[in-house]
């Protein structure tokens, strides 16, 4: 089981995701600067992190969506590689058209740092294989884009099609039809504003997220 | 050559920045605002051989997201 993070100047949750990945893959992802053009060959998981990558300039993910390593990150979705998002990572996602939509500023205008419910849109994706469909879970959020936005007949395709992963239980951001997690059609890329890496250990208060991350290996490696 | 690109929201996203400037004007007391919409302008200085096509192209590949904004060019 190979995992790999991705940085970019500006990202600040890639120790995060690295910690939480080496504790449930047994072995240290490998940390991918934004300069690289290749994925390492056998990579099962690659994590693009939350943080401010390249200062938000232009829109939040905007710079980073266009950056060598995410190219590489393309091909390697395209063949199937589960790929994850949080938070700026999920802002490039979209931006880099991995995934639907797009994330604007928060409706409130204000960053929001909290713990926030969610409700689980379906178990049937790799990612969420350890939930049940319509279970509450708390993760944190801390953004200041994280308003879901996409046109009428995307948000009916989404839900229709089950790629909502996750909702938010509660009104955070402004986000259209609550969504705070998608998937790909392929259903190998998901995309979520709040942050399970930050609720993987007792320490942390809460242990929600540590399932996402125990499932995606299990799927993986089935 | 300078060429303008206008990137503004479309039509039916909202826009929580134009709300909240359109909120700070009633405020000082401007009446008659009936909706404010915020959108960004990017000046580019262009060499001559660069065609209204190239422009077109950097702004679907970069400067706008289509997603959510439109984009207007107005070369100088």
């Amino acid at each position: 089981m190979k995992s790999a993070v991705v940085v970019f100047p500006g990202s600040n949750c890639d120790r995060d995701l690295a910690v939480a990945l080496a504790q449930v893959t047994g072995r240290d992802p490998v940390m991918l600067w934004h300069r690289e053009n290749e994925i390492p060959q056998g990579t099962d998981i690659i994590a693009v992190p939350g943080g401010f990558s390249y200062g938000d300039y232009l829109r939040s993910g905007a710079m980073a969506a266009r950056s060598p390593v995410m190219r590489a990150v393309a091909e390697a979705a395209s063949r199937g590689v589960a790929v994850l998002g949080i938070c700026n990572g999920f802002q490039i996602l979209t931006e880099a058209g991995l995934l639907p939509g797009a994330l604007m500023r928060n409706a409130g205008l204000s960053f929001v740092c909290r713990d926030v419910k969610l409700s689980v849109g379906t178990s049937q994706s790799i990612f969420t294989s350890r939930y049940e469909e319509g279970e509450t879970v708390t993760f944190p959020v801390a953004h200041h884009d994280g308003n879901y936005t996409a046109d009428p007949e995307t948000l009916d395709r989404l839900e229709g099609e089950g790629r909502v992963a996750f909702r938010y239980a509660e009104q955070v951001n402004g986000s259209a039809r609550s969504i705070a997690g998608v998937l790909n059609d392929a259903g190998n890329v998901l995309g979520m504003m709040p942050h399970p890496e930050r609720v993987i250990e007792a320490a942390h208060g809460k242990t929600d997220g540590l399932r996402l991350f125990e499932g995606l290996v299990e799927t993986v490696t089935a | 050559m300078k060429t303008r690109v206008y990137v503004t929201l479309k039509g039916g996203v909202l826009d929580p920045q134009g709300k909240a400037i359109h909120n700070a004007l009633e405020g000082l007391g401007f009446s008659g605002v009936n909706d404010v919409r915020a959108g960004k302008l990017i000046e580019l200085d262009l060499a001559d051989n660069v065609g209204e096509a190239d422009v077109d192209a950097m702004c679907r590949k970069l400067l706008a997201n289509t997603v959510i904004e439109n984009y207007r060019i107005e070369r100088a």
